[in-house]
């Protein structure tokens, strides 16, 4: 089993770093950072161009340059911005901001998506099911932000009903917010509240289409029916035989999730103005700044890595078809 | 206990307290083409410590009638009558109630053991909740856990202790299924419902799993309730027999009695519909025409009736209850059939269905007079082989082995001679007939069809040699386009061979027919046929093209027992009409007597023995044939129950690592009972076959040809 996990990881290593890689290619072929700086009027002298040039060693070829960096982010130097200032001053503040978001996101959505397939597939063709299927196909056929834009109107519309700001949905805190540590626990927590269900939404509408399925494939199996016919009632079968069984196909599925969430949460972040590693990458790639792109691009390759590894670790965890 | 002697007792006193009555038993669902009625009425009981044989074709309402006594019918089904399991109703319990009697009295053996235990828990944990579900929590995890290796230990599982830690994925389908029966002897139950035990197993390992049914029933003494469309096996298993057909019982009765003198047209047709394996001589097998009947719209009367020679207009007014037969027997063996007394007599049943049926074997074509090696040689295979790499991984493959599917296979056809090619799963018959077909080069070895070797065919040659070998598969439903009428179906090997329309619709009509199809139905698409149908449709696509070779994989093992009599003797009648030679290749050694004139048994990638059938049935010398001839349960319960049978032990070795020198010596018993010394050369030297050779067996210690004796 360890020989399995620790080949997975050498495997999403390697991808995250050919991602990485394609990701700082493309950005510095197609950013020019300089463009601004010549475009002023009146224009810099050349040397203070080249010189800027330097300075962002635009004027080594790409590969050093990307290895100069690779190098560079292993030791936690991540570059210097377009603007001079060290990526690494910005970076972690935006990712404990991000991972907030995303990683809340998922567990909800894992565990409500999966609590949702589960009875849907228990009460298949009543109306529970039919209730649960088609909210998540109306879910899972709204664009991100569009599903953002209606629940803030429904924040909107809460709020007002209760005649104070339950809901907020702009920033992560309240600007200059002052009071005790409960205070802003509390504050922090009604930010929160929008952004994640917009993204929780999402991923509960996806898991608990596929959990539906492979919970029915199970409701069929001659095992359930052994596990019966042994003395367990329906219900205890089902926990102890069905649900773990029915579980197997999901691990797979959490990876790729996780990936969608990542780039759903671009829009989402703009949406309720978080800055974190989303709004950055859209910042980045408006500033023309291949570091910044190249970082962002290498958190989301680390975090599918991440979640990808989880997924077969809990993969072998509950399949011993794969151990060995 | 044996099951023989003690049948009769229960019997004569039917109203002693059975283990389980049913009464009056019906069981619908709902469906798109209305309410089916999947049982109908239907009344039995189970003895203590009695083994009861249910056997019908699919939809006859066998399997549903006994979940239904396990309570474990899907919710929409609607059930009525009476199920009383040791004195107490269990229609009507709730979940709750029924789990306190499921498992722990009454057990259940399933059909597919490949899925019936749960992949991700332990084979030895899921044997110990049995256990503990049903312990009120006084038995501990660790007691449990120590019984359920005893369990295994009982039901033949090697190793038991350290087996018992390992997944089911780690398990073959023969030891799976003991598994199965561990769980369901865990609690001594009173009843065991065994739903098609050993359908889904190979002979010889079917034989050890009822050897292990037969002591699980001596150890807990439990009633059986055996289900089965194979009436050899209820020959040798069971006392008591339940013919059931469209819902109902049909006739029930002691086993030997029904065996010997059946009273109702439908078991008449099926006892002589098929084939032994343990008779020489030939004899002529009983279709049963038609099929059975639509359970959402049966017509009023007998529902055997549109399919019985025997029906007359009273058959069609009312349906015959289920009445004790006059004449011979006791109240036990009872029938539900308007004509049952006509039945009576001493002929034996074989007789009888011959004669009611009307049957008749097909008369040998002069071709057959001819000797083997005066006739044309159609096919020949010389030491193919065929092996696959195996790989693991998956973004970086490597080869980690070679297994070697078929290994040095050699044989010739002749003309108008059928070879069968036996032998059980992943012994390479499979991938042989796929290798002749493929017309490619294998990894070695030669293939000559009609005297040219394919490898080096070009590609008008190919074509040509394409018409003379068609082949037939298995699955009719799977080999035929849905989407296609089937007069396209037939007609598209004639296509492809430029013949003009009107010669092509002449031809697909005269096939329709050649068959035994109307050729109206041409018209018509697969999705309207039934099983039997659809397998004529491919064979009639399969002769479109005159072929002198046809390749017939498994092509009645799909088919109900009473359907596939009829494609069995259609074979045989288009074989002498056309001179056809074909070469079949199935896993029913009975079926393989019946239409074999040769016959080669594989084990592991080799053929272990070939010969003329006769000589390979009626005196086998591999050790191997013999433990494979002697597990094929033969239907007649006197016969059945004197034979000697040989169980052989073990699972088929791996096919990427074949033992060395014989590869049959880790589970042969002639090796097994050799001195020390005599044991070297089996081990050391690989035996080699004479191909050529009328009989001959890859064997350094075969059995002598001289002691001649029936299996
Ligand atoms: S009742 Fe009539 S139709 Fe039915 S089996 Fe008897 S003879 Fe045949
Ligand atoms: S060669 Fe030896 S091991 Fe092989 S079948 Fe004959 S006796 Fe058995």
């Amino acid at each position: 089993m360890t020989g399995f996990l620790v080949r997975r990881l050498l495997n999403y290593l390697l991808l995250c770093l050919v991602a990485t890689f394609l990701a700082y290619l493309l950005a510095a072929q197609t950013f020019d950072p300089l463009a601004v700086l010549q475009s002023r009027n009146p224009a810099p002298p050349p040397e203070a161009i080249a010189a800027k040039a330097h300075e962002l060693h635009l004027d080594q070829p790409v590969i050093p340059r990307y290895l100069d960096w690779l190098g560079n982010a292993l030791h936690g130097d991540f570059g210097r911005t377009v603007d001079g200032a060290p990526v690494s001053a910005e970076l972690w503040r935006r990712v404990g901001v991000s991972l907030r978001l995303f990683l809340l996101g998922t567990v909800i959505g894992i565990a409500v998506g999966v609590i949702c397939g589960v009875v849907s597939a228990i009460r298949q063709y009543r109306f529970t099911d039919y209730a649960i299927t088609v909210l998540s196909y109306v879910i899972l056929s709204t664009p991100v932000f569009l599903l953002g834009l209606l629940l803030k109107q429904a924040a909107l519309n809460v709020n007002q009903g209760l005649g104070t700001e339950l809901l907020r949905f702009t920033g992560e805190v309240t600007p200059n917010f002052s009071g005790g540590f409960g205070a802003a626990l509390l504050d922090r927590l009604q930010h929160l509240v929008l952004p994640t269900l917009t993204i929780a939404l999402g991923q509960i509408a996806l898991y608990s289409r596929y959990q539906r399925g492979a919970m029915l494939d199970v409701l069929g199996s001659d095992f359930l029916r052994t596990a019966q016919a042994k003395g367990l009632t329906r219900r205890r079968a089902l926990v102890r035989h069905g649900m773990r069984t029915a579980l197997i196909p999901m691990t797979t599925l959490f990876a790729f999730g996780f990936g969608t969430l990542v780039i759903g949460g671009v829009f989402t972040e703009n949406l309720f103005s978080w800055f974190g590693m989303g709004d950055w990458l859209v910042h980045g790639i408006g500033a023309q700044d291949a570091n910044i792109t190249a970082t962002v691009t290498l958190f989301v390759a680390v975090c599918v890595l991440l979640s990808g590894w989880l997924s077969d670790v809990l993969h072998a965890v509950l399949d011993p078809r794969v151990r060995g | 206990m044996t099951t023989a002697e003690a049948a009769a007792a229960p019997d004569e006193r039917p109203d002693a307290d059975p283990v389980l009555r049913v009464d009056d038993l019906q069981v619908s669902f709902p469906s798109e083409a209305g309410r089916v009625h999947a049982v109908r009425g239907l009344s039995y009981h189970v003895d203590r410590g009695e083994v009861l044989g249910i056997v019908g074709e699919s939809g006859s309402g066998k399997s549903v009638s006994s979940l239904a006594v396990m309570g474990l019918l899907p919710a929409q089904a609607r059930v009525s009558g009476s199920i009383r399991f040791a004195g107490r109703e269990l229609i009507g319990l709730s979940d709750r109630e029924l789990s306190g009697i499921r498992g722990r009295r009454i057990a259940m053996v399933f059909q597919d053991p490949l899925s019936a235990l749960t992949p991700v828990h332990t084979v030895g944990d899921q044997v110990a909740e049995a256990l503990l579900v049903h312990g009120g929590g006084k038995l501990s995890t660790k007691d449990a856990t120590a019984r359920a290796v005893e369990l295994l230990d009982l039901v033949g599982i090697p190793n038991a202790a350290a087996r018992a830690r390992a997944f089911p994925h780690e398990f073959s389908g023969g030891m799976r299924q003991r598994v199965v029966i561990a769980i369901a002897i865990a609690n001594n139950p009173d009843l065991i419902i065994a739903d098609e035990p050993t359908t889904a197993l190979d002979v010889t390992v079917q034989a050890q799993v009822l050897e292990v049914l037969r002591t699980a029933q001596e150890v807990t003494g439990a009633g059986i309730a055996i289900i089965t469309h194979d009436l050899g096996v209820v020959a040798g298993f069971a006392d008591r027999l339940m013919v059931m057909y469209a819902g109902r019982a049909v006739e029930t009765g002691p086993v030997r009695e029904i065996y010997s003198a059946p009273r109702m047209p439908y078991t008449l047709g099926l006892l002589g519909s098929i084939p032994r394996v343990d008779v020489a001589e030939k004899q002529p097998l009983v279709p049963i025409e038609g099929q059975p009947p639509s359970l959402s719209e049966l017509p009023p009367g007998c529902p055997f009736a549109p399919r019985c020679p025997l029906a007359v207009d009273a058959c069609r007014a009312a349906e015959p209850p289920l009445v004790p037969v006059t004449g011979t027997g006791g109240v036990a063996h009872r029938a539900a059939c308007h004509r049952s007394e006509e039945l009576a007599g001493d002929r034996s049943a074989e007789e009888t269905a011959v004669q009611v049926f009307g049957a008749e074997l097909v008369e040998p074509t002069d071709l057959a007079t001819v000797p083997r090696a005066r006739r044309q040689t159609v096919l020949r295979v010389d030491g193919l082989v065929k092996h696959y790499p195996l790989t693991r991984g998956t973004l970086l493959r490597r080869r980690v082995g070679t297994v070697r599917a078929v290994d040095g296979v050699s044989f010739d056809i002749v003309r108008g001679e059928t070879l069968g090619l036996v032998g059980e799963s992943g012994c390479g018959k499979t991938t042989t007939l796929m290798e002749i077909l493929s017309l490619a080069k294998p990894t070695a070895g030669t293939i000559s069809v009609l005297g040219s070797t394919v490898e080096s065919l070009g590609r008008a040659e190919a074509k040509r040699i394409r018409r003379d070998l068609q082949v037939v598969f298995q699955d009719p439903t799977a080999a035929l386009d849905p989407r296609l009428p089937v007069f396209d179906i037939i007609a598209e090997p004639l296509r492809v061979h430029g013949f003009d329309r009107p010669h092509i619709r002449r031809r697909v009509a005269d096939l329709l027919e050649l068959v035994g199809l109307r050729p109206e139905f041409a018209a018509r698409y697969p999705a309207e046929f039934s099983g039997g149908q659809r397998q004529r449709i491919g064979i009639a696509r399969a002769l479109a093209l005159e072929p002198k070779l046809v390749v017939l994989d498994e092509p009645v093992s799909a088919l109900d027992v009473s359907i596939q009599a009829g494609v069995i003797n259609l074979l045989d009648e288009l074989k002498a009409k056309l001179s056809l030679s074909y070469l079949f290749v199935a896993h029913d050694l009975a079926v393989v007597r019946h239409v074999a004139d040769r016959v080669a048994v594989m084990y592991l990638g080799k053929i272990v023995e070939i010969g003329d059938a006769p000589s390979v049935f009626g005196a086998p010398r591999h050790p191997y044939t013999r433990a494979l001839l002697s597990a094929v349960p033969v239907p007649d319960p006197v016969v059945e129950r004197r034979r000697e049978r040989i169980i052989l032990t073990g699972d088929l070795p791996s096919p990427a690592d074949p033992p060395s020198g014989c590869r049959f010596r880790t589970r042969c018993f002639t090796f097994a009972a050799l001195p020390e010394d005599r044991r070297v050369l089996c081990v050391e030297r690989e035996p080699v076959l004479d191909a050529a050779a009328d009989h001959a067996a890859a064997c350094h210690y075969p059995r002598d040809s001289t002691s001649l004796q029936r299996v």
